[in-house]
């Protein structure tokens, strides 16, 4: 722990850091434009100058210099001061000093800092440099006149996302920041670079122009457009969510997001049902909520418990589902279904159905076997961390199932289960990278669980997870992957089938053959409808998706940015979303809709605030009473071995841009699918 | 003046043959097994109390340098890496070029004694681009030095393995930058790294590398051979050696020539460049070094020592050595301009001062050739250098800003001689010349 003098006062730090944070540690604060804590260290910005002795008799690059003992550092002296002055003058000549109509303007590291060490006035006689803006996508909007050439953007590319796309090219003045080819950044992560841009050079392309920073409330929230729970900020004008941005949570989603996750908020302002609907005719009319649970009410009170049935969909609030639980059992059925797609997810243990690595823990495993998952697509943050062990410590990784490009190297094993069995009885190398680990891991994704022979998919997992001893001491390296927000959160509180009850199947076959007379799809929209037969269905749902088309009875509920909800990640961690927009028109909040209906139909629900839902919610299950914790789960018996079919694993996801109501109604997933899925390059003047 | 048995370089004008057969007729590859077997240790030692500085520019000295590489009791098993740095692209200096044309071999034993020395087994020759014939004449001496077993698997019998790559560069003067020169080397974009580390500790693929100039390495052997205090005979203390100076410009015969270090620069010019062009009064600046040194008025040249330290005490440096005359016919202000825009397009544009403040300066220079400028802009320059000096990665924009100070330093009354012509021609009220410069 070397000793060293910031500043007059003497502080002990850890050692091998460098000065800035050091300085950092002292309270000092150093400005900075290249330095950021995840990216390599460039020192190229020149903004961090400290005073250091010894050394030589000029200002040192605070982010580079190591601390070393008995270093006597000033931040604030005249010497730094003179340095720090002249730099920011340097990058201002060129800087173009449009803020009155820069997108940045407001949350500008330039801005900020040119107030603490600008001029007030400009020497500079000359012309100031313009540089030719470069198309880099559907996502991000360049205007690269601003740019100070910090490289934060290429070195997110290269080192974070795994996407040496982006470099600097030219020389001196000339210098420029581009894509190379001028072609769209391909990386599920792209928009990062927005905020990781310390001016304006890259900013939000569907957010131009649209609001000024200090004019947004913003909401601390939690996504659920994938299974991550990345914590996010939620940013609203009134009614209208303009724009989401990641916020810090170091055990899921460091500080980046998907673009998915940051995009997909447009798809909230369109194709919502913001009215309660009756299918009259056969044609879906306007009415009101009073009609639409008399509806209900007259078909539930004419059908047995045992003839109604309800799946709950992938962006649920564990709020609404347990209502919903609730007020079928009251009913009498037993047909409750949280697993839309089918996966053969066992209820317990707890072990058996998340991701007992935690995705911070996945960044110390030395070796990995993905099981049929495109981890880039189904969880893009899961996969930085993947990467990262291979940077760090050389990961070693290997898949069955889907062929992908994951940005690191992985040792394609084949596309079916009987390489799994191979790993399995050992006579694949890759079962002696396993067994030789010291910290080896397994990911098992939906694309190898939502099938048929799903179970038997698991329960070969479970025998690799034993034999090669991917659990013990201190470690638990068996990881199912979901791809539902809504999934851990559902399983966790019984959102499954009582005794005797159908799961999705079994509610789609009797829907079919007309042992089920009612069906509530509570948001749950990647069903296949046509097999809901004749049934009653009642749609609860925030967009007019594929289960709306189907219902009976639409009753409009919230999204999640309208409503406080509790989802659980993949990890089996429990996250509180919070309400940052209002739901449009009639539409409200899903628990207490349910609520409401519990009187129409004497479904006898007594609960009338959400603290009583989450008192419900820590009754069915303690684990919702730990927001935010989590603890290794016993590592107990689950699985039955059965025969596996050599179908092919395949992912889930077809299309990252696309896989939810919201980012389906969304524009900018639209055009992000066209230019990234569909290959948007091959199109021509004739196209849309 | 040098005896000429004292000259290192013996075939410098090309006299003589540059093959293999020639360097032999001038003692090199002289029993070079005899000098690797006094061990890695003599030899930096003998290095060191030859008091040899870097002939590259920054005049550090070469055995300390070569001392930071790891000992043999504590290799940690990477390989040990030579680089030299062939890179030679300083406007006005031409000397490396000559050892690499018509002395090649002096710099193939010369990689094998420093490689040793430093426990290399292989020295990467990072060649300017430019330099075709040259790249071509010191690969022939490369390979007339494998087949004849000097370097290679067994290099000079002395059981040491010795490989010698030689790479071409592309065009780009910061490529001369040591570290940038690695980066080149590793295929990438040539740009400074920082330092620490630095590369003794983690150089070329990461592992301890020593860069040195082609000069450096060159006099290497020879310095080994005649012993320590033959070459610190030469000169004054602290600056010793022999030294090769190009002296080009208004002289009346441009040349490249080996002398001793500490010769006064009058002697130099008088004695080998036939001196100024219409004799020395007509001389009106030197840039002593290279021209990213600080140039000097007529009055100091009159009585320099050409030696990294007098120089410094006139705030120039020995720099390369390459000596650029300028006669009185000279726009002064127009040929340092050119300097700062060759300074402005080498720049890496990595750092903010240098990619910036370049481009700055050459357009505040480019007025002050016609006086299309205010005198306090003469000021606003002094201090724009000072705010670009020691401030960037790399010592390139130090080496950019140098030639401006020097001339604002020692021309600052033709600049504002400039300024109060313009306008009176303007019919501008003229301004009153400020009190000279420091």
């Amino acid at each position: 722990m070397p000793k060293v003098t910031i500043d007059g006062t003497e502080i002990e730090v850890p050692g091998g850091i460098t000065v800035l944070q050091a300085c950092e540690m002292a309270g000092k604060e150093i400005p900075r434009f290249c330095y950021h804590e995840r990216l390599s260290i460039a020192g190229n910005c020149r903004m961090c100058l400290v005073e250091v002795s010894p050394g030589p008799p000029k200002p040192a690059a605070s982010c580079a210099l190591p601390v070393g003992e008995g270093m006597e550092i000033k931040t604030d002296s005249e010497m730094v001061r003179k340095a720090r002055n002249g730099v920011m003058e340097f990058l201002l000549i060129n800087h173009p000093l449009d803020c009155p109509i820069c997108d940045q303007g407001g949350e500008c590291d330039l801005q900020d800092q040119a107030m603490a060490y600008g001029h007030d006035h400009s020497r500079f006689e000359e012309n100031k440099r313009a540089v030719k803006d470069k198309h880099m996508g559907p996502l991000v909007k360049t205007i690269m006149t601003r740019c100070i050439h910090c490289t934060r953007c290429v070195r997110f590319a290269t080192e974070i996302a795994g996407v040496p796309e982006l470099g600097m090219l030219g020389r001196g003045e000339h210098a420029e920041i581009t894509t190379y080819l001028e072609k769209s950044l391909d990386s599920e992560l792209s928009a990062n670079v927005i905020d990781l841009c310390p001016v304006g050079a890259l900013t939000s392309k569907p957010y131009a122009f649209v609001s000024r920073p200090w004019e947004l409330a913003k909401t601390e929230s939690i996504d659920v457009m994938d299974a991550i729970g990345s914590a996010i900020r939620v940013d609203s004008r009134q009614t209208e969510v303009l724009r989401v941005l990641p916020r810090l949570n170091e055990d899921v989603n460091e500080e980046w997001i998907g673009d998915k996750t940051r995009y997909a908020v447009d798809g909230l302002a369109r194709q919502r049902l913001d009215r309660p609907y009756l299918r009259v005719d056969g044609k879906l009319q306007e009415t009101s909520w009073q009609d639409a649970f008399a509806a209900i009410a007259e078909k539930v009170k004419a059908t047995k418990g045992e003839r109604i049935a309800a799946i709950a969909g992938d962006q649920c609030d564990a709020e609404a589902m347990i209502a919903l639980k609730d007020l079928m059992s009251a009913l009498g059925s037993p047909h409750i279904d949280c697993r839309q797609d089918g996966a053969k997810l066992p209820t317990e243990p707890r072990a058996a159905y998340v991701m007992n690595s935690t995705i911070a823990g996945l960044e110390t495993a030395d070796a990995v076997l993905l099981v049929g998952t495109n981890l880039r697509w189904e969880a893009p943050l899961i996969n930085t961390r993947l990467r990262k062990a291979w940077l760090q410590g050389g990961l070693q990784a290997a898949a069955i199932g889907p062929d992908v490009d994951l940005t690191y190297p992985v040792d394609y094993l084949g596309a079916g289960p009987d390489t799994l069995s191979a790993v399995a009885d050992g006579s694949n190398a890759f079962a002696e990278v396993l067994k030789n680990a010291e910290r080896p891991a397994i990911i098992i994704g939906m694309g190898a669980l939502a099938r048929a022979d799903g179970a038997a998919i698991l329960a070969t997992a479970r025998k690799i997870a034993d034999d090669y001893s991917l659990v013990k001491d201190g470690w638990n390296g068996f990881n199912v992957l979901h791809t539902a927000a809504a999934r851990v959160g559902g399983i966790d509180l019984g959102f499954t089938p009582d005794a005797g009850g159908r799961d999705v199947e079994g509610i789609l076959a009797g829907a079919s053959n007309g042992d089920i007379d009612i069906v509530y799809l509570l948001a749950a929209d990647e069903i296949d409808t046509a097999r809901l037969g004749d049934t009653f269905v009642v749609y609860q749902g925030h967009h007019g998706d594929a289960g709306a088309h189907r219902a009976d009875v639409i009753l409009p509920g919230s999204a999640y940015t309208e409503k406080s909800g509790t989802y659980v990640n993949t990890e089996g961690r429990v996250q509180l979303a919070r309400q940052a927009a209002q739901p449009p028109g009639d539409a409200r909040e899903d628990w207490a809709i349910i609520r409401a209906l519990s009187d129409a139909v004497g479904g006898g629900l007594s609960f009338s605030t959400l603290g009583d839902v989450r008192a419900r919610l820590v009754e069915a299950n303690p684990i919702f009473d730990k927001i935010n914790d989590i603890e290794p789960w016993p590592w107990s018996a689950f699985g039955e071995p059965g025969t596996m079919s050599s179908e092919p694993l395949e992912s889930p996801v077809e299309n990252y841009y696309m896989t939810c109501p919201i980012s389906r109604a969304s524009e900018t997933m639209a055009e992000c699918s066209r230019e990234f899925v569909a290959g948007g390059d091959e199109r021509t003047g004739t196209d849309g | 003046m040098l005896a000429d048995q004292d000259r290192i370089f013996q075939n410098l004008y090309g006299q003589d043959d540059w093959r293999l057969d020639g360097a032999r007729r001038r003692g090199i590859w002289d029993n070079t097994k005899a000098l690797l077997e006094r061990g890695r240790d003599k030899l930096v030692e003998e290095i060191k109390e030859s008091g040899l500085r870097g002939r590259g520019g920054a005049g550090f000295p070469t055995g300390v340098k070569w001392s930071f590489m790891p000992p043999e009791d504590r290799r940690d098993g990477r390989p040990h890496y030579l680089v030299v740095n062939a890179d030679e692209s300083e406007p006005g200096t031409c000397k490396d070029r000559e050892i690499l044309r018509y002395d090649p071999h002096t710099l193939v034993e010369g990689c094998l004694v420093a490689g040793f020395a430093m426990g290399a087994n292989a020295a990467y020759i990072y060649i300017r681009g430019e330099f075709f014939s040259e790249a071509s004449n010191l690969s022939l001496a490369i390979e007339e030095a494998y087949e004849a077993g000097l370097i290679g698997k067994d290099a000079c019998g002395s059981g040491w393995p010795f490989d010698v790559y030689l790479h071409r560069g592309a065009g780009a003067y910061i490529c001369g930058e040591e570290t940038a020169l690695l980066e080149s080397l590793e295929g990438k974009k040539g740009q400074p790294r920082l330092k620490p580390p630095f590369p003794a500790a983690c150089g070329l693929y990461g592992c301890p590398t020593t860069v040195n100039n082609v000069e450096t390495i060159a006099v290497a052997p020879t310095i080994l051979r005649r012993g320590a205090s033959w070459f610190s005979s030469f000169g004054r203390e602290n600056n010793t050696g022999t030294k090769i100076f190009s002296i080009s410009g208004h002289v009346n015969n441009p040349c490249n020539v080996e002398e001793e270090m500490s010769i006064p620069l009058k002697e130099l010019i008088d004695k080998h460049a036939g001196g100024v062009r219409g004799g020395w009064d007509n001389l009106q600046a030197v840039i002593p070094g290279g021209s990213s040194t600080p140039c000097l008025s007529k009055n100091i040249c009159d009585d320099i020592l050409m030696d990294f330290d007098s120089l410094r005490e006139q705030s120039t440096g020995l720099g390369t050595a390459a000596v650029i005359v300028m006669d009185k016919s000279t726009d002064i202000v127009e040929a340092i301009a050119r300097l700062s825009h060759f300074y402005r397009h080498e720049s890496c544009g990595q750092c903010t001062p240098c990619r910036e403040g370049m481009g700055w300066v050459y357009r505040v220079m480019q007025r002050l050739v016609t006086g299309d400028a205010e005198i306090d802009e003469i000021d606003m320059l002094w201090e724009l250098t000072k705010q670009i000096e020691g401030h960037t990665i790399c010592a390139l924009a130090d080496g950019g800003v140098w030639p401006v100070q020097g001339l604002i330093r020692h021309f600052r009354p033709e600049l504002e001689r400039r300024i109060i012509a313009r306008k009176t021609a303007a019919g501008e009220p003229a301004p009153a010349a400020a009190a000279a410069a420091e």
